[in-house]
């Protein structure tokens, strides 16, 4: 339950997905074709960069003000005639959506994808009870519920790492029986789904933004199926992470669009509905409508360094353009939150001990912060995450800790680093070779270290199994040793003509 | 006028490790008419400890750095790597609360410069007279683009250099996987990184790769010697020092070219 995918250590994940070579070039696919989509989405917009200041003021706004909005939202919800529940954790949720399809007496629900609903675990939960069946509706969702409740590689496409053979095969045991032809496939699930629509007596949706002023939720999809499980189904619950919220229509338009041109490239989703509990005079949606608030832990981020993070619409953007996704897809992170969000979301919400190690897994290239539309400084909260392991938690014990706790006295040491420029060359000359004719030139031109005794430290290792290292420089062949000898080039001509101009 | 005074921030891994690209970087800078200055004081940006979560350990190391690069008195501060210049202009956000060292860092964090973003935007230079009769490809630097915000000046003073043809690198907006510490710590995701990053650029048939950072070439390079795929390397500083013929120089007012805005922030 909760946000975890796996057990298995992250290292070990990590190989997994590396081996699954269908998966790196559907995800490398992926993530160019994407580039090419949002950037044009965002580029017809205009202003891009003035937006994404708009939106992220918006957002940053909402949690300043969070729990006025919350209660101002859930006032809203009531006039309608709707409820509100408020979770502190995702027991409290599950439980109380659980005890409510009991007390529904419903045996059909049809969810709707959305990633609040499986941190909390609704889907298993159901399906335990008796006589209660549960379907995914949104399509990859469906997919993956199908083979036996397979982790999603992405938030925004979760079925990245399925061709459509494996899909097909998946169909199959439903009854297809057709070719592998993606229009074929999906008119055969849109059959099977609408059949268990009609028969449907209790909808979970998720929720893109939460209206305060009007009591109403945002849903923005390209399959229609949210608003199904909206209309049809006498009992809706509306699940939503507590930071979910906007203050009114205004605020939503712009969101809307930023999400859509940042998640897929569109100018908005093909459906995009604003639905709350059906009104007098209104032919469909549920006669009792729910909202559960869910908390699970983002209030641990409110008032923090890592505040921004609730800032996040869960876009994907940030999965799209990190190069360390590219290569491990979503299920190396072992946490429903994949990619650079990730790696700031999980150790919040999960802990340390569990996520410890993905804010390290990243190069700090800040592609992320780059593109997210409303504008969280990913990289530098993952190094925040980083900051807070090593000083505030003394996590790391190994010689890597060493070693670095002994750069930090060394770089902060002029003497100390003299001496070390002094000594590098001595120091490596008994691991060093002589550059060949095969070599990569302008590298290693006074040698070079490609074999390390086992003994070296893993941090050494970590670098030299892969890569070959220069042999430093001999002390009278360095940088600082050359400065002091040298004559200063002369000014060029041009240069002197051009300051004697200046100075007339 | 008076000669720009430049203090040279010349970073650990050109003090530890390349000697060429501080020299080059000297020389070109001279050349342009100023006056450099080295202070003996300095030692790293502290990127290393920093970034690997030690944020305590890393407090002498900014310090000492903002010491030793405002010892000079210089007009402005100048250095190879848009990473590290980065690191230094954060100081003013992470020290802020110093009273002594907050002001300091500020001051340090306005007078500082990448190599290539001083020549163009700052001594308005758009041909350092450099002849490089080859065919190149570029891999620019992640916090040079992304953090300060300089996309093209490298890419407008190469496209200057006589006889060089550039090739564009596909996939260029990826990290190499260098990543400081990260490259050592977390080899099973930095390799795929450095190998596709290996791949596009043996796809371009450039005989030399050039990079502004030193610590990325070092990566892609040493992966590029395992593997046993030969080419040449080198920083820009190198590329805009080679086969310098002074006459060739030219401001950009001097030609009828626009200025290439920086593009900061551009749409991703």
């Amino acid at each position: 339950m909760g946000i975890s995918t796996s057990d298995k250590p992250f290292l070990e994940r990590v190989e997994e997905a590396k081996q699954d070579h269908f998966m790196q070039a559907a995800v490398a696919k992926a993530q160019d074709a994407q580039f090419i989509k949002r950037t044009q989405a965002r580029r017809e917009m205009g202003h891009w960069n003035e937006w994404r200041d708009l939106a992220a003021q918006i957002r940053q706004h909402v949690l300043t003000y969070l729990p006025d909005y919350l209660e101002e939202f859930a006032g809203n919800v009531e006039k309608k005639g709707g409820h509100v529940f408020f979770a502190q954790t995702e027991q409290e949720a599950r439980d109380f959506i659980t005890q409510l399809v009991q007390k529904k007496q419903a045996h059909k629900v049809v969810k709707s994808k959305s990633m609040v609903t499986t941190e909390i675990g609704i889907d298993k939960a159901l399906r335990a009870l008796p006589d209660v069946d549960v379907l995914e509706s949104d399509l990859a969702e469906f997919i993956l519920q199908e083979d036996n409740f397979d982790e999603p590689t992405h938030i925004v496409f979760p079925t990245l790492h399925k061709n459509r053979d494996q899909i097909k095969a998946e169909f199959e045991k439903l009854g297809y029986q057709g070719d592998n032809d993606p229009a074929h496939l999906a008119r055969f699930v849109r059959g099977y789904l609408r059949d268990y629509f009609m028969e449907a007596d209790f909808g979970i949706t998720g929720c893109n933004f939460a209206i305060a002023d009007q009591g109403m939720i945002n849903l923005d999809t390209n399959e229609g199926n949210a608003d199904i499980t909206m209309a049809m189904p006498k009992t809706q619950v509306v699940v939503m992470g507590m930071e979910r919220i906007v203050p009114s229509m205004k605020e939503a338009e712009v969101l809307a669009n930023m999400l859509a041109r940042s998640a897929v490239g569109q100018k908005l989703t093909t459906y995009c509905t604003f639905s709350g509990p059906k009104a007098a005079g209104e032919v469909d949606g549920p006669d009792d409508f729910w909202v559960v608030v869910v908390d699970n832990g983002r209030s641990k981020a409110l008032g923090t360094d890592f505040e921004p993070i609730l800032r996040c619409i869960r876009c994907g953007a940030c999965l799209n353009v990190c190069p360390i996704y590219r290569h491990i897809g979503g299920k190396g992170y072992g946490s429903i939150y994949p990619g650079p969000v990730g790696k700031v979301l999980s150790p919040i919400l999960g802990g340390y001990d569990q996520f410890g190690e993905l804010p390290y897994a990243c190069s700090l290239c800040a592609a992320c912060t780059e593109t997210c539309p409303v504008k969280i400084p990913l990289h530098e909260l993952i190094r925040k995450h980083r900051i807070v392991e090593m000083d505030e938690q003394h996590r790391d014990h190994s010689m890597t800790n060493l070693i670095l706790k002994m750069v930090g006295v060394g770089t902060g040491s002029p003497a100390l680093f003299k001496s070390a420029m002094g000594m590098a060359h001595t120091a490596s000359a008994p691991f060093s070779k002589p550059q060949t004719a095969q070599d990569v030139t302008g590298m290693y031109e006074g040698g070079k270290i490609n074999h390390l005794p086992k003994a070296a430290p893993k941090l050494v290792h970590g670098w030299s199994d892969l890569r070959d290292i220069p042999t430093p420089p001999k002390k009278k062949e360095n940088f600082r040793h050359w400065y002091k000898q040298h004559t200063p080039v002369d000014t060029a001509p041009v240069v002197k003509e051009r300051e004697a101009k200046q100075d007339d | 006028m008076k000669k720009p005074r430049v203090c040279i921030f010349s970073t650990c891994m050109v003090d530890l490790l390349f000697p060429n690209v501080g020299q080059a970087m000297v020389e070109v800078l001279e050349r342009l008419g100023c006056e450099t200055v080295l202070p003996e004081q300095q030692v790293c940006c502290g990127q290393p400890t920093y970034n690997s979560g030690y944020a305590k350990g890393s407090q002498k190391t900014f310090k000492n750095e903002i010491d030793a690069l405002l010892s000079m008195d210089a007009d402005y501060i100048v250095g190879p790597s848009g990473s590290c210049i980065f690191m230094i202009k954060e100081y003013q956000d992470i020290l802020k609360d110093d009273p002594v060292y907050g002001p300091r860092a500020k001051e340090v964090a306005s007078k500082i410069y990448e190599f290539t973003q001083f020549i163009y935007r700052v001594l308005g230079v758009v041909d350092c007279g450099a002849e490089l009769d080859a065919t190149v490809t570029v891999h620019r630097s992640c916090h040079m683009t992304r953090l300060i915000g300089e996309r093209t000046a490298p890419f407008v003073l190469i496209d200057h250099v006589k006889d060089l043809q550039r090739i564009p690198l596909e996939g260029v907006q990826f990290c190499c996987g260098f990543g400081g510490t990260f490259s050592a710590k977390h080899p099973e995701t930095s390799g795929p990184m450095v190998d596709e990053k290996v791949e596009k650029i043996v796809d371009t048939k450039a005989e030399i790769l050039v990079g502004t950072e030193e610590p990325c070439l070092m990566n892609i390079a040493g992966r590029m010697n395992r593997l046993g795929h030969k080419i040449k390397v080198m920083h820009i500083a190198e590329v805009l020092n080679h086969n310098v013929d002074p006459s060739r120089i030219k401001y950009l007012a001097d030609t009828d070219e626009a200025v290439v805005p920086a593009n900061g922030e551009g749409v991703f």
